[in-house]
């Protein structure tokens, strides 16, 4: 791994910091500085965690009773690419499942993993991203693609990977 | 007059808190997991419901007592949705009831069996999680964990800790220390009170009968037996005996008959206790330095302080608690006396107390090498001992305890309960300080179940301020308070188990344990009327004691064997944040983000060294990592420089830190030239 | 700074006119879904087509005096019409067009200056194949009353300006020079029904915080539209953000709360960044903050978002969410409105409720109560979803029947299908068959059948839905979802959901129809909070319904839609099997016979499904089907 520019990248710790002081040292500042940390790092690393209990003076259980219990929140790190393959009604009823299992499928994911040896893909279901009239939709990092189905989302993947390789 | 009418009845109330008081008052026991009178309403077992005449089914241990009600508390409906609870609650735990520690006081196995489940239409429980038998106090069984959420409220509001909380989600919820860390690893205090209050096996008091019967089976070794002060009062109880009631001269008796050698009171000690803490209390007052002076004989109150406020370690009392006291004088002395060596000699002590097994194991109590106390047996346990032998305990004769060590005043035996402590130590300091006999021996001020009791006391003129809490969450409170400057005392009591040791998690579990506690205390309090003697300095043995071995209180010979000292604990074990991956590193920096040092600014600290060593284009060199406490607390912020330490590093000694770095990576260099 | 109501109606009329004197109005839809469909490449292409032909045009809505007569062309809020998107309307004619694509935008240009609409563009009926101009011509628009949603798709939601001229903040303005306690009685009076799922009169709940005495008291705005299926929410949220401030100024006035909180799903990053634009927008205008249109009252919103539970869209879980612990439900009583976020009395309102506030303050009582039903009145939002021709989002009065919304409004079932039947109330509710498609939707009509109307997620089904298989859809998602506190809801659910997954793996038996009533009944009964109550809905309202089809998953071991994996069945297609008898030799249980030559034929009975044959044979003619 390079090594990391000391003089000015920020740490993790400082980070948080930052964060504590935009959203205030209170418990109810938690969850805010949570999802900014998750965002920033895609995923909640533990030392993290404890600091933002030192910070907020909570008990390190009750902060780590928070991460694990909302879905926004990961303690395991997230591949470069975040597919998201909504599951509400509207998209199961419109065949998401067959189009989530192309996607595994495409990028070699087996055993029940989410997320490929290589860190590139995380791939997950959700439960409704409210884009229900273009069912089934999938997102990657964040950009939304309605209309799925296992060839479409399987032809993107391979876009994807095409534009990988001319980086 | 408020009324309510509870199945057809007409059953008058005024303060109840809640429905589910006002029907158990009203004599039919509604059933509950996750009730606790002296906790936050919970609500989620679900079996207290009860049928509100136009509210439908609601939970009612959070249903407001109202003039007024009709309530049904055992409808064909309820009846259903309990047994159907009971057999979800079933359907996902460890059913292996007959190798349980709590089978026979499994509050799931009562349910169950008084609302008839017999056929669980689920299957088994599909997770199998690993038991944390890691701490020294308590076991974990996550596949017991019914998630009443009872150990956790206990944590967090009556010892202010939290432990233990929720985590996940839905049906893959646990509860467990902080990133499923074991118990040892985190900010336990080894008080207990979450297994006391735990319906199941899921926490219980780690069993150690085996290495006791293992000593009292070797003929080589002679068995030295203490028993605690609130442990005569409650052992009775697990053979049907009322609780409060004084099973002492049978307790004796039984431990004889089992095989043990010597039987002490744990009380000698607390005497002992009593003769140096309040030598060292007086001397403070007329010095006016470290004050107030805390006790410290509650070894789960001496871990808290060690974790979060080390900055008043000095005014711990340096005493050790009766129980250490006792294993030291049995090691270093008492060997001696009988004529053997000291590693022939155990020293079991009988306790109500599930920390005082961590105590035990700490290591400035040792000696030669070896613990001062080998094995501490809860009263549960020693119950179990008993049953074991099926020695008809209830019946027994009783028989007096040894010399000279079973010998104790009423000031030991009221150690065992809140207030006792400050109550011996009163009538020590009295007579001292007056200088004349003592009459009146009882300190009514200092006695009661009140969370914080604060008394002054005038001796001849001088005023002294006592305060007396149990419960960590209130001592907590009043340090604030004291630290703040809104309150001053000179002496303050902390006892983290509710009552005091009569609480303790290590007491027999009791239905009703405010009542016991509370019987038990008195129970104390009366053995003291019925002893000869009241006060410490007058017990003979203990004189006896100080002319043979350790001349007098606060000598040389009693700060060796009977003082101790204490330093800041982490809270929890985990990795070093690293701040950049240097594989090739030479140094290896640690700045302590504890929160001690994080609040005496330890993170600018970071920043500018961070940035100081990218400037000075030493970052290949340097590993610079941020520490979650390296246990100099009082002395932060803290840094580590391989393993060279700098204290109180202030934002102005930073050029010092980066000397030191430097020196030390010249030295690498020079010693790799070789 | 606008500093009084006079200011504020003034500031209408300016704008209003400046509205009319425009050439055309542009609004290209930029709701989720067709920003999914590429719209926001669209609305770059008429931007620079506009240019191109030398047409003035302005980001914003222009009072009277600056008004150039030009053309705006803005993103606006979502139109509805999802199916047909992206979707571009032309004020203020009100022409539509559909499924708009970038090179379209030079003609759309052209249009509107020759006054031709492109046909080419214009909906087209699929049955009637009759074309329309106008929206409100078009059947989906028609039948629909626009109230919470009547700003979305017609204003540039970030234009503060274009609130106002369509009369915004006079609801509040009406409200602020009224006692607190007329609002509260104007809003009970209009039987304003809670539009969230559980349809308690908003104004009762007003009423109880109003008579409590505190020094703080709030106002939440649930925007935690967690019901897969739903997104009346998020469409109001991101079309018309204002709407919703000003609800809330209003309820925060009626009970005495001058802080209030606007709780958003974190699934719903464009809503969180339209609602801070519109907050400090109010702001910087003097509708928020201190001493609002020189009223002397004061009110400050702030938005939380939330981290992805469902269950905090439960009142005492949100409150939970907020005060930064895990969103698990609290114990009721105490009730919000007397104790709850940091114990004070606090208003949960939906958003779809706090959208309606308004305009009973500025139309009146009587009119809302003009539509709708006596103990339903006003409209209500519905997301038409699966498998129906015009999917998208809808408003309609309370009341129209259920045969009206998917026929009428929704065009039908897709593919010339069968109707089977519609879930409504996702994850709580219930559903809908054939016999109830003259239901009148309206709570308590629904109530009566063991449905409920929810937040309004209707879901469309036809005959190649397993309706076994969407109980454990939706048993799964609440399993999901719970939040594990109380027993009956963590473990019922789970187990209610192992069961339907045995059922639909073929491994069900007939007594687990019976034990996931039995379950069922305890968890709805005695759960914690309305997630767990409302959790065994779809299961126990499909078993009522569709007996049927579970027994014949259960006994019969079949699917009869042919969707169960653990249950297909297969067949011989006898225009390709050649008659090598391959098959027959390799089946285990002898269960497939015929003459060399001819076509040969699997006995479904005796089948085991184990699949041997469909490997074994070269020619692909041993298919799986219903």
């Amino acid at each position: 791994m390079a090594s990391v520019d000391l003089q000015n990248e920020q740490s993790g710790i400082e980070f948080v910091e930052q964060s504590v002081q935009k959203w205030g040292r209170s418990p109810s500042a938690l969850i805010p500085i949570l999802q900014d940390i998750q965002q920033q790092y895609r995923y909640l690393p533990e030392q993290l965690l404890t600091h933002a209990a030192t910070a907020l003076e909570l008990p390190p259980a009750s902060v780590y009773g928070v991460a694990t219990f909302y879905a926004q929140f990961s303690l395991d790190p997230k591949g470069k690419y975040l597919i998201k393959v909504c599951d509400g009604t509207a998209c199961h009823v419109r065949k998401s499942m067959p189009v989530y299992e192309a996607i595994r499928k495409r990028v070699r994911l087996v055993d029940g993993k989410s997320t490929t040896e290589d860190m590139q893909y995380t791939v997950e279901t959700v439960s409704c991203l409210g884009a229900c009239g273009l069912a089934p939709v999938v997102t990657i990092n964040d950009k939304v693609y309605g209309q799925m189905t296992p060839d479409a989302i399987t032809a993107i993947i391979d876009m994807l990977e095409q534009q990988e390789g001319e980086v | 007059m408020n009324t309510m009418i509870i199945d057809g009845r007409r059953i008058s109330f005024e303060q109840e808190a809640n429905v589910l008081q006002v029907i158990r008052g009203a004599g039919i026991d509604l059933p509950t997991f996750c009730y606790h009178s002296e906790l936050s309403v919970y609500g989620a077992c679900r079996m207290c419901i009860v049928d509100v005449a136009g509210r439908g089914i609601q939970a009612a241990c959070h249903t407001p007592a109202e003039d007024g009600l009709e309530i049904k508390t055992n409808t064909a409906k309820l009846r259903r949705i309990r047994k159907m609870a009971l057999e979800l609650l079933l359907a996902n735990h460890d059913r292996d009831c007959t190798t349980c520690d709590r089978s026979g006081s499994c509050k799931l196995q009562d349910l169950a069996q008084r609302f008839g489940v017999r056929d669980i239409r689920f299957g088994q429980r599909d997770v199998k999680a690993p038991i944390d038998a890691s701490s020294a106090a308590l076991v974990r069984d996550p596949n017991k964990c019914i998630l009443c959420g009872d150990c956790v409220r206990i944590c967090r509001e009556v010892q202010g800790i939290g432990v233990l909380d929720f985590s996940h989600r839905g049906s893959k919820m646990t509860v467990s220390p902080a990133f499923n860390k074991e118990l040892h690893d985190v900010e336990c205090v080894n008080c207990g009170q979450c297994a006391a209050v735990c319906p199941t096996g899921a926490l219980t008091v780690k069993n150690e009968i085996a290495r006791a019967w293992q000593a009292i089976h070797d003929e080589s070794i002679t068995v030295v037996v203490q028993i605690a002060p609130a442990v005569r009062v409650s052992l009775g109880e697990s053979f049907g005996l009322e609780s409060g009631k004084s099973v002492m001269g049978q307790l004796s008796t039984a431990l004889k008959q089992m095989g043990v050698d010597k039987v002490f009171d744990t009380s000698f000690a607390a005497d002992l206790t009593v003769m140096e803490e309040s030598s060292e209390f007086l001397q403070r007052f007329q010095s006016g330095t470290d004050l107030p002076q805390f006790t410290s004989c509650c070894p789960a109150w001496v871990k808290f302080v060690e974790q979060y406020h080390p900055d008043i370690l000095g005014n711990l009392s340096s005493c050790r608690s009766p129980q250490q006291m006792f294993g030291s004088l049995a090691k270093r002395y008492y060997a001696q006396e009988l004529g053997i060596p000291a590693e022939k000699l155990f020293v079991m002590s009988i306790m109500p107390c599930t920390a005082k097994k961590f105590e035990a194991g700490r290591e400035e109590f040792q000696t030669e090498g070896r613990p001062d106390v080998d094995v501490v047996i809860t009263t549960q346990e020693l119950g179990r001992m008993i049953e074991e032998t099926g020695i008809d305990f209830a019946h027994l004769e009783p028989t007096s305890l040894d010399m000279p060590f079973g010998f104790a005043t009423g000031a030991g035996v009221i150690f065992g309960v809140t207030g006792g402590v400050s109550e011996a130590v009163l009538r020590f300091a009295h007579e001292t300080v007056t200088g004349q006999e003592l009459e009146h021996v009882v300190f009514q001020e200092v006695r009661g179940y009140e969370g914080v009791k604060k008394a002054s006391f005038d001796m001849a003129g001088t005023t002294v301020r006592i305060a007396v809490v149990h419960g960590l969450a209130h001592a907590a409170e009043l340090l604030k308070a004291v630290k703040a400057g809104k309150e001053a005392f000179d002496f303050i009591e902390v006892m983290a188990c509710p009552g005091g040791c009569v609480g303790g998690a290590g007491q027999p579990i009791s239905a009703q344990m405010t009542a016991s506690n509370q019987n038990r205390g008195s129970g104390l309090y009366k053995e003291d009327q019925l002893l000869q003697m009241h006060k410490a300095q007058q017990n003979p043995m203990v004189n006896s004691f100080y002319q043979k071995w350790i001349e007098e209180p606060g000598s040389e010979a009693a700060h060796l064997s009977l003082h101790t000292r204490y330093g800041s604990r982490k809270r929890i074990q985990g990795e070093a944040y690293e701040l950049s991956q240097q594989p090739e590193a030479s140094v290896d920096v640690q700045v302590c983000v504890g929160t001690s040092c994080y609040l005496k600014g330890s993170v600018e600290l970071l920043k500018n060294l961070k940035y100081q060593v990218g400037k000075d284009e030493i970052d290949e060199q340097v590993k610079l990592r941020a520490a979650f406490c390296c246990q100099q607390c009082a002395e932060g912020p803290m840094v580590l420089v391989d393993d060279t330490v700098m204290n109180r590093v202030g934002a102005d000694r930073l050029p010092e830190v980066m000397h030191e770095i430097k020196d030390k990576i010249a030295k690498q260099r020079q010693m790799l030239r070789r | 700074m606008i500093q009084s109501p006079a200011e504020l109606q003034n500031l209408r009329d300016r704008y209003a006119k400046g509205m009319a004197q425009q050439k055309a109005g542009i609004l290209v839809c930029a709701g989720t879904g067709c920003v999914a469909s590429g719209s926001l490449e669209v609305h770059a292409a008429l931007e620079h087509a506009l240019k191109e032909q030398g047409l003035h045009t302005s980001v914003q809505l222009l009072l009277e005096e600056e008004s150039t007569g030009g053309v705006t062309a803005v993103k606006s809020g979502c139109h509805g019409f999802c199916e047909m998107g992206p979707l571009v309307r032309i004020d203020p004619e009100g022409v539509l067009y559909t499924k708009v694509k970038p090179v379209d935008a030079a003609d759309i240009v052209a249009a509107l200056d020759n006054g031709e609409p492109v046909e080419r563009l214009l909906y087209r009926h699929p049955a009637t194949q009759q074309v329309f101009v106008k929206e409100s011509d078009i059947p989906f628009y028609k039948h629909q009353t626009r109230v919470a949603l009547a700003n979305c798709g017609h204003i540039d939601p970030n234009d503060i300006g274009a609130y106002i001229a369509k009369d915004g903040y006079q609801g509040a303005a009406n409200a602020l020079s009224m006692p607190p306690q007329d609002v509260v009685d104007n809003v009970l009076e209009a039987n304003l029904r809670g539009r969230g799922g559980g349809g308690f009169p908003a104004g009762r709940k007003w009423s109880i915080a109003a008579s409590v005495d505190a020094d703080q008291k709030y106002i939440i705005c649930n925007g935690d539209e967690g019901d897969p299926g739903a997104f009346m929410d998020r469409s109001v949220m991101e079309g018309d953000p204002h709407r919703i401030i000003e609800g809330m100024l209003i309820a925060g006035y009626a009970i005495g709360a001058s802080q209030g909180y606007i709780y958003v799903r974190a699934e719903y990053p464009l809503a969180v960044e339209r609602l801070r634009q519109a907050l400090s927008d109010a702001e910087a205008w003097g509708l928020l903050g201190d001493n609002i249109l020189g009223t002397g009252f004061s009110f400050a919103l702030h938005v939380k978002e939330g981290a992805g539970a469902f269950v905090c869209g439960e009142e005492s879980a949100l409150i939970a969410s907020i005060e930064g612990e895990r969103g698990m439900p609290r114990p009721k009583p105490p009730f919000p409105a007397v104790a709850g976020l940091w114990n004070k009395p606090t208003i949960i309102n939906n958003v779809e409720t706090l959208a309606n506030v308004p305009d009973i303050l500025r139309r009146g009582v009587d009119w809302f109560k003009n539509s709708g039903t006596p103990s339903s009145p006003g409209t209500k939002t519905f997301a038409l979803t699966g498998e129906v021709a015009n999917t998208g989002l809808i408003e309609v009065p309370m009341g129209l029947t259920v045969r009206d919304v998917v026929y009428t409004i929704g065009g039908g079932i897709r593919k010339q299908m069968a109707f089977k039947a519609v879930q409504i109330g996702g994850p709580s509710g219930g559903c809908l068959t054939e016999e109830h498609l003259d239901l009148p939707l309206d709570y308590d009509s629904l109530q009566q059948v063991g449905a409920m109307i929810g937040s309004g997620g209707l879901v469309v089904m036809n005959e190649e839905t397993c309706i076994v298989e969407v109980a454990r859809f939706f048993m799964e998602f609440t399993q999901n979802e719970s939040c594990g506190k109380c027993v009956l809801c963590r473990e019922g659910t789970r187990r209610m959901k192992e069961i339907l997954q045995r059922i639909v793996d073929g491994q069900g038996a007939e007594s687990d129809l019976g034990l996931l009533e039995e379950v069922g009944e305890s968890v709805q009964a005695g759960s914690l909070c309305g997630l767990g109550k409302t959790a065994p809905n779809p299961v126990l309202t499909t078993l009522q319904y569709f007996e049927e089809e579970y027994l014949a998953h259960v006994r019969d071991k079949r699917c009869p839609a042919g969707v169960c994996p653990g249950l297909k069945t297969f067949a011989i297609a006898a225009e390709d099997c050649v008659g090598c008898s391959k098959c027959a030799r390799v089946c285990p249980v002898d269960a497939i016979s015929g003459k060399v030559k001819e076509p040969f034929v699997i006995d479904r009975e005796a089948c085991i499904k184990c699949g041997a044959c469909v490997d074994a044979c070269k020619f692909g003619a041993v298919v799986e089907v219903a």
